[in-house]
């Protein structure tokens, strides 16, 4: 081969045409997505909108804008919960759970309550990291602070899955927990573990979590796709 | 014919009677002989550190109690030590020593100031293993193939510039002016890796893209690390060794043009179809899929050449240890390419995505298409650094049949297992429900729809109710045939079987690194004079590897 420059050419401009496309146009396209109320208003009229239409009856295009008396979505994740975010992060806990929900009709995760509507890419805007996950060794996180809001559930699964549910393959997070010696005064903690007979430890001793864990718990129950957004309304 | 003629004595001056040929040549090898000793002994100590790490992980899933309660070797951070270790040590330096080798010898040049080759590949290796201290002390990024931490990066970057950098000026100071097609993919995946790690490094990590841009990003590079990285390399040296060893050219020139553009082109468009029914736009996946699907051209065209210049060659490709690991690896691009297109269809992906059906896809293209051709090359390249022959045939023979066979049944364990997986999870039954009309406010946080009705399961999940009398203040709803929890009981007799795969590839690799070492340190025996290779079918004297 003889043309080297046009080698170059080509296995440059191939890699360079392919991050256009996949990337830089798709960061045109959303990646400027703001927070938005679940339904906008007409600007004009201030009438609401149906979902992301932007046209009247005549067809003609009305800008449409934010409701400011509503909330807008998705929410900013503040404090323990952030915390949590970061153990999450450094514990690897996404190479068996995903957070993302597949359309109804694509999929069970309609069917198995994983969610009431498609996760959308504005869902993803205020993640730093978005963390959507590859694998469902362990079902779908996106929505698990709807599917169960009892702080002690998560506790005891982090502890040890087969509490909870027996037969995972989840590993036990022992190590968020502290065994401590019930304290002859005060009595137990509040906090601790309510253990089943069966996964009891020696007795005058509780388990505590740790910041870690609760932080953890906390991320977790923050895990909730209760809100509509224009173009993602929940399925029938 | 006498442009392939040319070609064909430029690619094969090993087995030329010219002497003067045959003497540059071992001064080229004799010019790379440290820096590919680095290279290839980092390889094999990463290789037998992510195997220990796989073990580990492998029995993890299936007993999540073991070492379970020591945090740095949670499950989280010992799949990604693997990974990492497995890709970032073994892959890249495998591939640093074969495809800097393979392009010295094709451009006919010495490489230069080797002391800094080798001082760039301390730092990678340093790179790498501060990394992989870093996944398991918790600074992980959770970000799929880049969880090294960032501060690691500007370290294996400036290694890899460096790596770069000698490659090209090898090829810029060529001898020989027919490029050959394995230099097109050496210099092709030189330039592309730092792009595609820069990219990837900037828009997650350091300035991270809004929402799931990130995601997008984090598959064009995880994709493309395989497709543009490790293929790339991988298919320098199936084109370059099975005409090397069997003496003969490739079969056509034409054809090894079509599948380097097919594959830069296909390949590089192809990692949106990972997120099928993701969060992203639904354009940029159809045109990931439709990139794999495509993916079959330079696939079929590549395995045609491949097939046509063994044709007829069988019995040498079984005698010599570096076809039979070359040829198996080329066996397995073609299989994973065509599994890969598969998997980027809609229908497919609905069953296979987020199952270990991924995870047996993954260990086909960068474990029994790639790895098993840097094997290969390793037992083509060792004894010309060294100037000595493997010991012991009956160790390659081990390590052949044992990572073979081994990786046949992980593929099959894990790929049926996910299948069963993924069908499992989907399988959805009717379920009668009563339907109470004016119910309270619903009272599961699962449904989050201020629903008017309120539906009410009758049948326990477990019934089989295929034909159910549907009363006429009752509906049939779909519900899923399988709880999750048992679909997952239902993957640990596959998750064993994958176990039991992962013992056979560690005998294999013990068997590599046991000849690997002990070649490295024995003396010169009176057959290495000779430069009589070592053969894997000691009656067939017919010379295989001409030196």
């Amino acid at each position: 081969m003889k043309n080297l420059p046009i080698i170059f050419c080509g296995i440059f401009f191939i890699l360079a045409f392919s991050w256009v496309g996949v990337i830089l146009s798709t960061h045109s396209q959303f990646g400027s997505l703001q927070p938005t109320s679940s339904q906008l208003l007409n600007a004009e009229t201030l009438e609401p909108v149906d979902g992301m239409n932007y046209t009247d009856a005549q067809a003609k295009v009305v800008p449409a804008v934010n409701n400011l008396d509503d909330v807008q979505y998705p929410m900013a994740l503040v404090g323990k919960a952030q915390r949590g975010r970061e153990a999450y992060i450094s514990l690897g806990c996404l190479y068996c759970h995903s957070q993302q929900v597949r359309r109804k009709g694509f999929g069970s995760d309609f069917e198995r309550n994983w969610g009431s509507r498609q996760s959308v890419p504005r869902d993803y805007i205020r993640q730093e990291r978005v963390l959507l996950g590859s694998m469902r060794t362990g079902p779908d996180l996106m929505t698990i602070g709807q599917r169960n809001i009892d702080e002690s559930w998560y506790l005891l699964n982090l502890y040890n899955p087969q509490i909870n549910s027996e037969g995972s393959n989840m590993p036990p997070y022992a190590f968020l927990f502290e065994k401590h010696k019930i304290d002859p005064l005060l009595g137990p903690s509040p906090k601790a573990l309510k253990l089943p007979a069966k996964y009891a430890i020696e007795s005058g001793y509780e388990v505590l979590p740790t910041e870690r864990a609760e932080a953890l718990v906390a991320y977790l129950l923050s895990l909730k796709l209760d809100y509509e957004l224009p173009e993602a309304k929940f399925s029938q | 014919m006498s442009a392939i003629g040319s070609f064909y004595s430029s690619i094969k001056p090993g087995s030329s009677s010219d002497v003067s040929e045959r003497a540059k040549l071992s001064e080229i090898d004799a010019s790379m002989k440290w820096p590919a000793l680095l290279f290839l002994v980092s390889a094999a100590l990463w290789l037998l550190a992510g195997t220990f790490f796989a073990m580990v992980t492998a029995i993890k899933m299936t007993n999540p109690a073991y070492l379970a309660d020591v945090e740095w070797l949670t499950f989280g951070h010992i799949r990604s030590a693997h990974l990492n270790a497995v890709i970032y040590g073994w892959s890249f330096n495998a591939a640093f020593a074969v495809g800097l080798w393979i392009m010295a010898r094709l451009c006919h040049s010495r490489i230069r100031h080797t002391a800094i080759l080798m001082v760039a590949g301390c730092f990678w290796n340093i790179g790498v293993s501060i990394g992989i201290f870093g996944i398991f002390a918790g600074d992980m990024t959770s970000v799929e193939w880049l969880e090294m931490p960032t501060y690691i990066t500007p370290l294996i970057a400036f290694a890899f510039a460096l790596i770069g950098v000698w490659a090209v000026i090898a090829f810029r100071f060529r001898q020989s002016s027919p490029v050959y097609v394995s230099q097109w993919y050496i210099l092709a995946a030189i330039f592309w890796f730092p792009w595609l790690y820069s990219i990837a490094q900037i828009m997650i990590l350091f300035e991270p893209a809004r929402g799931t841009v990130q995601a997008l990003t984090n598959w064009w590079y995880a994709h493309n690390l395989v497709g543009l990285w490790l293929t790339p390399i991988g298919l320098a040296s199936a084109y370059y060794f099975i005409p090397k060893v069997l003496g003969v050219p490739i079969h056509s020139y034409y054809l090894s043009f079509i599948g380097f553009w097919a594959l830069a082109f296909f390949s590089s468009w192809a990692g949106a179809s990972h997120l099928i029914g993701g969060p992203v736009p639904a354009w940029v996946i159809s045109v990931g899929v439709v990139a794999s699907v495509m993916m079959i051209l330079p696939v079929v065209v590549t395995a045609m050449n491949h097939h046509m210049t063994v044709r007829g060659r069988w019995n040498q490709v079984w005698i010599s240890p570096t076809l039979r690991f070359v040829v198996f690896g080329a066996i397995s691009y073609t299989l994973v390419s065509v599994t890969g297109a598969a998997m980027a269809l809609r229908q497919v992906s609905e069953i296979t995505h987020f199952t270990h059906f991924t995870v047996g896809h993954t260990h086909q293209g960068v474990y029994a298409f790639f790895t098993m051709i840097m094997f290969g090359a390793v037992y083509y390249i060792m004894p010309r650094l060294l100037e000595r022959e493997w010991p012991s045939a009956m160790l390659i023979r081990t390590h052949f049949w044992c990572c073979a066979s081994g990786i046949t049944l992980m593929i099959v364990s894990l790929m049926v297992g996910g299948w069963i997986q993924g069908t499992q999870m989907i399988a959805l039954k009717p379920v009668p429900v009563v339907v109470t009309e004016n119910a309270a406010t619903p009272t599961n946080a699962e449904q989050p729809k201020a629903s008017t009705e309120q539906v009410t399961t009758t049948a326990t999940s477990a019934t089989h109710s295929a034909a159910v009398q549907t009363a006429p203040d009752q509906e049939v709803k779909l519900l899923p045939k399988y709880e999750f929890i048992e679909v997952v009981r239902n993957t640990i007799p596959w998750l064993h079987l994958r176990s039991m795969s992962g013992i056979l590839l560690m005998v294999g690799h013990l068997a590599f690194a046991i000849n690997f070492f002990w070649m490295a340190v024995k003396p010169k025996e009176q057959r290495d004079r000779e430069g009589k290779p070592t053969l894997l079918v000691e009656e067939n004297t017919q010379s295989v590897s001409a030196k």
